[in-house]
């Protein structure tokens, strides 16, 4: 779908959108597994230190791990039940993890324990940062970055918009799409936190063109004057990545290697803002997310409210799924990660699981040839950067040439140049392989 | 059915892809040069089907050799060798002599194409290796054009067409002469419109620039081709041309016949748009492209030869890598970014 007029950025691919099985699908409370699972890094920083020991008896909300530090998230107990082990469980590559099992109690009437209110009038900007870590709160677009580092205005900068990312433009995802339809209060609270936090004086929904019905229902609270707006944008991928969502609501660009804020823009996931207008004011942690659980083997498409730290196995078997399976992968099929058995859980950043069978994944492995050099990848990269090139200096290991002469550093791995690739060429695969060497060659 | 008890298959993401398939824009060039293939045969009947079919042949079997030499025995598959078998048999003077059709074949695919490393390494296009080496090594060969539609042309070929190898053929019962040919040597200029619909003499696939342009026009829809080189080649040539049309109309030819005479249009439209010898960039089109046309402007007009596609494209194949160079693109947010208020 492409309307002419509505603000996006330069670049950019469209795949198909898979959105019209879960898209009309009202959020569903998922059942406890027999067993959570929950990992102690599910965020991105340091790993949460456990403070619970094996055996004991847990209340759902309660703190099971605390932040180790500030670059880090407490983790809360999902359910009331016992701490069974604190022991490895299988990570998403395959690597094991350091992990918490947690047994819900059956027949508990599980109710939460909440923490210390952080009222909204009262509280001031470093009281609701610090609300937020308590709350466990990262980024839940699928980056679980921590919200409260995230949110921090450094000293120098100002923050003087925020954007509320409810593009969604990853394929099959619709978990963004039903919060603001289902959560609106919650979002619009949230935004008010985070306005507060911030020091920002106002605040920009953006939505992708192919949720009117969210736009409409967000604008039918909004009041004309006051400091938040929603901003329709032209459906396209990566629309809903932090620089391109800057270019296109405020025609800024991030300059290579900087952050939002050089800009003045602070970028926060809508369902990130609702859970911090939910969880707030009742002093209460993360204990669960949303998540769209589709794809063609999957029976009962929709979008669930799942505990965190519900085994995959427990929740395809849930949900229904038909033929063998082949290929899951956790978050949408562009950016998302292929889960490397069922044995993982899910956690606070997996926004979507997206499950294949034998047949859909065989098609989707198609021959690759040399590169030909036709530039679909330069027409489609976001950043402006030269995949092919680079894809050229990488089978080469010239690994400080892509980073030093082709800016290596700017991909932000969203896949389009593999997207158009006629060759099958795994160039992000490659790019990402060319960065974590880069990475530690730079290391002290 | 229970999910439990499967290995899963893991890949880096995306985990989508587009559809596009190398294979697939091979099959739509092959298919855009269907109609210009065509009118080389109504136009010049069994000579240009001889020398197409002979073209192909030799650089697909050049092809499936090298690429057993290579270790690659597939690279049949992807369909570029077909594409540059009939661009090399439609730049070709209908009825060359086939051993030299044969021969021209084997060099372009064989040194300007296999000699790098196959599909995606050539620095040239191949089928203008093998036409610039044929006409270095059998110029009389290469000069020798028959007239379109002529009579007979379905039930005889040339006489030379099956000479043997190094035999000194007889050419001169076939002898026609092109447009640019007749402009160069005799000062006599033919009318766009003959020139448009391929009333002319010519190489094989050269003389019908509307059939030509169809065909680019359908891969510029498809996204499978560059429209900006095409059209910067064609725009530097009309514009200088026109340009010196109006200084001296009596010594410059004016726009319209240089646009639509000799290789230019299937020059501009299929050759110098072969992805792997053109640069990458937008920007890197446009100078490409520009480059070019100069070059076809200064060779056909002050040069000593007629005829400068060629030679055009050849050199700015080579000049390809270093454009590209010059203009990488330019990363997101490396422009001065504005202030924030």
């Amino acid at each position: 779908m492409k309307l002419p007029g509505l603000k996006t950025f330069r670049h950019g691919v469209h795949p198909p959108e898979q959105k019209s099985d879960t898209c009309n699908a009202p959020i569903r409370q998922f059942p406890f597994a027999p067993l959570l699972a929950l990992p102690l890094g599910q965020h991105l920083g340091r790993p949460s230190v456990p403070c619970a020991a094996e055996g004991t008896p847990v209340q759902r909300g309660q703190v099971i791990a605390e932040a180790d530090g500030d670059f880090s998230v407490p983790l809360h107990a999902p359910a009331t039940g016992r701490i069974r082990r604190i022991a490895p469980m299988p990570g998403i590559a395959g690597r094991m993890v350091p992990a918490i099992y947690l047994e819900p109690q059956p027949g508990s009437t599980q109710e939460v324990a909440d923490a210390t209110p952080c009222p909204l009038e009262t509280a001031t900007p470093d009281e609701i940062l610090a609300a937020i870590q308590a709350a466990g709160i990262v980024g839940l677009g699928g980056a679980a970055f921590p919200t409260h580092v995230k949110l921090r205005v450094p000293e120098g900068r100002v923050a003087d918009a925020l954007i509320v990312n409810g593009a969604e433009c990853e394929p099959y995802l619709t978990t963004d799409h039903r919060v603001m339809l289902e959560q609106r209060e919650d979002v619009l609270l949230g935004i008010r936190y985070v306005l507060k936090a911030t020091g920002a004086r106002r605040a920009i929904v953006a939505v992708e063109a192919n949720k009117p019905d969210a736009a409409a229902h967000l604008r039918a609270a909004l009041d004309p004057g006051g400091p938040v707006s929603v901003e329709v944008l032209g459906v396209k991928y990566p629309q809903g990545a932090e620089k391109m969502l800057i270019q296109a609501l405020l025609d800024r660009a991030v300059p290579p290697g900087e952050l939002p804020i050089a800009v003045g823009a602070l970028c926060i996931n809508v369902a990130t803002c609702a859970e911090i207008g939910r969880l707030l004011p009742r002093g209460r942690g993360i204990q669960e997310r949303i998540v769209t659980v589709t794809g063609p083997a999957v029976v009962r498409k929709g979008n669930y409210r799942v505990p965190i730290g519900t085994p995959l196995r427990f929740l395809l078997d849930h949900v229904g799924t038909q033929g063998e399976l082949s290929r899951v992968f956790l978050g949408g099929p562009m950016m998302g990660a292929a889960a490397s058995s069922l044995d993982i859980s899910l956690s606070k950043g997996t926004s979507g699981v997206v499950a294949f069978g034998t047949e859909d994944a065989r098609a989707s492995q198609p021959r690759s040839y040399p590169c030909i050099r036709c530039g679909y990848c330069v027409d489609a990269c976001p950043m402006f950067l030269n995949p092919a090139q680079l894809g050229l200096l990488a089978r080469n290991e010239a690994f400080d040439r892509m980073a030093d002469d082709h800016h290596l550093m700017d991909c932000f791995e969203c896949g389009c140049c593999s997207f158009v690739c006629p060759s099958h060429l795994p160039l992000v695969q490659s790019f990402r392989v060319a960065k974590a060497a880069v990475r530690k060659a730079n290391k002290p | 059915m229970s999910a439990a008890g499967r290995t899963l298959e893991i890949g880096s993401s995306p985990h989508f892809l587009s559809g596009y398939d190398v294979g697939v824009i091979m099959r739509n060039v092959i298919l855009a040069l269907i109609p210009t293939v065509l009118f080389a045969v109504v136009a010049f009947g069994l000579a240009a089907l001889a020398t197409l079919v002979v073209a192909v042949a030799s650089c697909v079997a050049t092809e499936w050799v090298a690429g057993r030499v290579r270790g690659e025995p597939g690279s049949l598959g992807d369909g570029s060798v077909v594409i540059t078998g009939l661009l090399y048999g439609l730049t070709l003077p209908p009825g060359s002599p086939l051993w030299v059709v044969a021969l021209g074949g084997i060099v372009g695919v064989g040194l300007g194409k296999s000699l790098f490393g196959g599909l995606g390494r050539n620095p040239f296009n191949p089928a203008l290796v093998g036409r610039a080496f044929l006409q270095a090594a059998v110029p009389v060969a290469m000069t020798t054009y028959g007239p379109a539609f002529a009579p007979g042309r379905f039930t005889s070929l040339p006489s030379a067409t099956l000479a043997l190898p190094f035999a000194r053929p007889e050419f001169d019962t076939w002898s026609g002469a092109t447009p640019l040919s007749r402009w160069k040597f005799g000062g006599e200029l033919t009318g766009a419109e003959e020139l448009a619909f391929g009333f002319v003499g010519g190489s094989t696939g050269e003389t019908c620039a509307l059939l030509i342009a169809l065909g680019g026009l359908y891969l510029i829809a498809r996204n499978m081709m560059s429209w900006r080189i095409p059209l910067a080649m064609l725009g530097t040539v009309g514009l200088a041309s026109a340009a010196l049309h109006a200084l001296a109309p009596d010594t410059y030819p004016p726009a319209a016949f240089m646009l639509l005479s000799g290789g230019l249009m299937l020059g501009a439209t299929f050759m110098a748009t072969d992805m792997v010898a053109s640069p990458l960039t937008h920007a890197g089109c446009w100078i490409y492209g520009a480059l070019m046309g100069a070059i076809v402007v200064t060779i056909r007009i002050w040069g000593a030869m007629p005829e400068g596609v060629m030679y055009a494209i050849l050199l700015g194949n080579a000049a390809s890598p270093l454009i590209e160079r010059m203009v990488q693109p330019r990363v997101f947010g490396a422009r001065p970014a504005r202030a924030a208020p």
